[in-house]
């Protein structure tokens, strides 16, 4: 089985190869945002720090515990999850927009710790083995962005995901119909950051070595700037989104430098036109059924 | 020692204390977190160096001339990325406003490249003052005697003045101000004036104080004034001078006892403990919802 | 049977007092209205009862719970629903979604229960919840109107909307902030039939309203607030003649 995948994966032009599987971790942690700042209206600015985490983790448990790379992938999840529930639960009780503040200072703070810690190798950063398993990389990642999309479009469906647009809509009201709003904001944090830490996981692994500053600030408005371009709350969005600004730097070489500048203003021209982003309002099982609706109507016919 | 620690501390409290200030006066008015606060402070320092450098003009006209510039980019910034987002969800202004943040660093950054800039030796008197074992510098002094001016200013402009009063109805109810016949958007471009120009000063301030002018200097020290806001109560005016001076004096001292490697994790311990213990702050009100 | 009862409830907000010993209660199957000049301290009561405001002084028992020291979401979930003065609706979200969200304490699923939707329980109680808010919507007459979004109503349905959404919660206990606000007298008649409607599914009703006309029609009983105090409890006919209610609240109608 091994095998066949690897071969398989080695049919694939490296190059292409590289920017599918950037793709790929990308829509993973830009749908985790989305889960956040999407459906439930909270903006986190340490979604990178998240991604550190995971990525820093995972990158441990191959070093020192060989981990198996499914069960890695797990792990270096929970772990982020773990991180955001305590900077969550202080600021998420309240109103308003701390978290963003919080989570960039924690995104700080996490940089300068992992730069002193022994563990990360301090500023040298880590050189990532390849993971343990018979399986590729791209197939993990491939198979991390099948479940990713599945699960969140079950979550927007449900009971669940329908208090989290409540409390995004409005948090008043959500709590007048027993949502409780601390809890369900606090929830909806732990599963994107677990997101950001499977996505860091995966990262770790195809790009093997990883430093602190890798994942500043700029890394969390890189994955911002992918859910808002794209469209909050919307699943097409996300992967066009992901899609987009991964590819990007591919193709437009020469703008590396202004690369921030258009983000700023891609950001400020987003939100004045077009809040929603390019698929703001698209809903993943609309269009499903569209492509299914244009299949069925020619034989109708 | 602990006096002479003191002094340094309310010096870099006083300027976190003028870039609260206009964190919280633009909070209370809009409940807008704005984001590129940090990068107006940060422009108010690059301007005035460029005063320096190209035109060579002294540090007091080169303080007075920042504290205009971003007086005005206050007001742009404003009128362009924020005024249309007013009735927008606030995670739109708030993302609007990192946008503005971002493009603002990174424009200083192509400009004026990676590496910190200093102020030319000479720019302002070496000497100090000498109190038994306290020695306070000139430009402790006027760091001092500025941003003592400026916040004093401000309580006059806030309390004694027509549009003071206009500023202090509108961040109580914005609608009914607007019914009492108070110009809205003229109050919030001047708040945004306001906070600016206090902004710009914390710049320069800073800027010469540590000899360092940098494109990324406005992320950390407005994070910190930020937490400052918090800690004295966001919204409230008294509130963020004391936090900025509580913050500034928290840090030295960690640094003093020696645990110089954390000082900029201080403001986020603080800001953390505070939003568990009193989010709304030393001085702040408690907020009632609305309903 | 006794639903809802305050007792001495008193509340400050700094120097200012809001609502002072105010004690009343609300017995199962009637409407009770609640009036007063403006400030008179009305729809605090209501944010008191939600747990939005932390009462200073006494104690509000819902079914012999005190439920003074609860959260808001806590409240709600032991069946107390309510509209808002000023319309608090999912505005982005369909009208259907937002009936859902009404009838969220009628599920148990979570987080997990997410992921786990085709197994026949969760998909099941899906199912349950997605005729409770068909029902509630039904009862509103706004079931033609289920995929619209909730912003794009016009504002007399959205006022009904709100009452479904409240209705989802399967309340024992529904408070109506100004239902009639803003309505015209054709869709005033229609509300005071469908606050009828909801009293005789076994629902207790508590209003607050302006409209003396609509409440003195709709009311079973009436208490009266004058500057946070409890003036006058009664029938609306005692009510209509009480020399107090006149002097602080009718007679400045009747100035008018």
């Amino acid at each position: 089985m091994g095998n066949f995948l690897q071969n398989v994966v080695n049919q694939i032009d490296p190059y292409v190869m590289q920017i599918l599987v950037n793709i790929g971790i990308g829509i993973i942690l830009a749908l985790g945002l989305n889960v956040i700042t999407g459906l439930a209206g909270q903006l986190s600015l340490g979604h990178a720090a998240f991604m550190s985490i995971g990525a820093f983790t995972g990158a441990i448990l191959t070093i020192k515990l060989g981990m198996p790379f499914g069960v890695n992938l797990l792990c270096s999840g929970f772990m982020a999850a773990l991180f955001s529930v305590l900077i969550g639960f202080p600021t998420l009780r309240l109103s308003g927009d701390y978290l963003a503040i919080a989570t960039l200072g924690f995104a700080e703070i996490l940089k300068v710790v992992f730069l002193n810690l022994d563990i990360t190798n301090r500023a040298l950063g880590l050189s990532v083995p390849p993971p343990y398993s018979s399986i590729p990389l791209p197939v993990y990642v491939l198979i991390s962005v099948v479940l990713a999309v599945t699960a969140l479009a079950l979550m927007q469906e449900s009971r669940f995901g329908r208090a989290l647009k409540a409390i995004r809509e409005d948090e008043i009201a959500a709590e007048a119909m027993g949502v409780n709003a601390t809890r369900y904001k606090i929830q909806a944090f732990a599963i994107g950051s677990f997101y950001a830490g499977v996505g860091g996981c995966l990262y770790a692994h195809f790009i093997a070595y990883i430093n602190p500053s890798d994942f500043g600030f700029l890394k969390s408005i890189d994955i911002l700037n992918m859910v808002v371009l794209g469209g909050l709350g919307s699943i097409p969005g996300v992967i066009l989104g992901a899609s987009l600004l991964t590819t990007a730097p591919e193709f437009l070489g020469f703008m590396k430098q202004y690369r921030m500048l258009v983000y700023g203003i891609i950001l400020i021209i987003l939100m004045l036109f077009r809040p929603n982003g390019l698929l703001g309002g698209v809903s993943f099982k609309e269009m499903v059924l569209k492509i299914f609706r244009k299949r069925t109507q020619p034989s109708r016919a | 020692m602990l006096w002479q620690q003191l002094i340094n501390g309310l010096a870099l409290g006083s300027t976190y204390a003028l870039i609260a200030l206009g964190y919280t006066m633009v909070y209370g008015i809009i409940q807008l977190i704005n984001f590129a606060h940090g990068e107006i402070f940060m422009a108010g320092a690059f301007f005035a160096f460029l005063m320096v450098m190209v035109l060579k003009v002294n540090i007091f006209i080169a303080l007075i001339l920042a504290m205009a510039f971003c007086m005005l980019l206050g007001i742009f910034i404003e009128f362009v990325a924020y005024r249309r987002l007013r009735n927008s969800s606030r995670l739109s202004a708030l993302i609007s406003a990192i946008g503005v943040s971002i493009f603002l660093s990174t424009l200083a950054l192509l400009v004026f490249g990676a590496d910190a800039k200093g102020f030319p030796d000479g720019i302002f008197p070496n000497g100090q003052l000498q109190l038994g074992s306290v020695s306070i510098s000139f430009l402790q002094i006027l760091i001092f005697v500025v941003s003592g001016f400026l916040m004093l200013t401000l309580q006059f402009i806030v309390h004694r003045t027509k549009i003071g009063k206009a500023m202090r109805a509108t961040s109580q109810d914005y609608n009914t101000a607007a019914l009492m016949g108070v110009n809205v958007n003229m109050v919030i471009s001047f708040t945004f004036a306001l906070g600016s120009m206090l902004a710009a000063a914390g710049g320069v301030l800073v800027g010469v104080y540590f000899n360092a002018v940098s494109f990324n200097m406005g992320l950390l020290v407005g994070l910190k004034a930020f937490a400052a806001a918090v800690l004295g109560g966001i919204g409230s005016i008294p509130g963020a001078m004391l936090g900025g001076i509580l913050l500034g004096v928290t840090e030295v001292f960690t640094v003093t006892v020696g645990f110089s490697s954390y000082r900029d994790a201080i403001a986020f311990a603080v800001l953390v403990l505070v939003l568990l213990f009193r989010p709304s702050g030393l001085l702040g009100q408690k907020i009632q919802k609305k309903v | 049977m006794t639903v809802l009862e305050l007792d001495k409830v008193s509340i400050r907000f700094g120097g200012l007092v809001a609502v002072s010993q105010v004690s009343f209660n609300i017995h199962a199957g009637e409407i009770l209205a609640l009036i007063g000049p403006n400030g008179a301290g009305k729809t605090t009561i209501f944010n008191l009862i939600m747990g939005l405001y932390k009462l200073t002084d006494g104690k509000i028992l819902f079914k012999n719970i005190n439920i003074s020291s609860r959260k808001p979401h806590q409240i709600a979930a032991l069946g107390i629903g309510r509209t808002f003065q000023t319309i608090h609706l999912f505005n982005q979200l369909t009208v259907f979604d937002n009936v859902l969200i009404g009838a969220h304490t009628q599920g148990g699923r979570n987080m997990t229960g997410a992921l786990l939707k085709w197994l026949p329980a969760i998909a099941k109680e899906e199912k349950d919840l997605h005729e409770l808010a068909f029902r509630c919507l039904q009862m509103v007459g706004l079931e033609k109107k289920r995929d619209a979004l909730a912003k794009n109503l016009p504002y007399g349905e959205q006022r009904r909307l709100e009452i479904a959404r409240a209705l989802a919660l399967k309340p024992s206990l529904l408070l109506l902030d100004e239902p009639a606000a803003g309505m015209n007298p054709q869709e005033t008649k229609e509300l005071m039939e469908l606050i009828h409607v909801i009293r005789n599914s076994g629902i207790t009703i508590l209003l607050v309203e302006h409209d003396m006309k609509f409440v003195m029609k709709i009311s079973d009983r009436i208490v009266v607030l004058d500057y946070g105090a409890k003036i006058a409890e009664g029938v609306p006919e005692e009510i209509r003649t009480s020399p107090l209610v006149i002097q602080a609240y009718l007679g400045k109608v009747g100035a008018r």
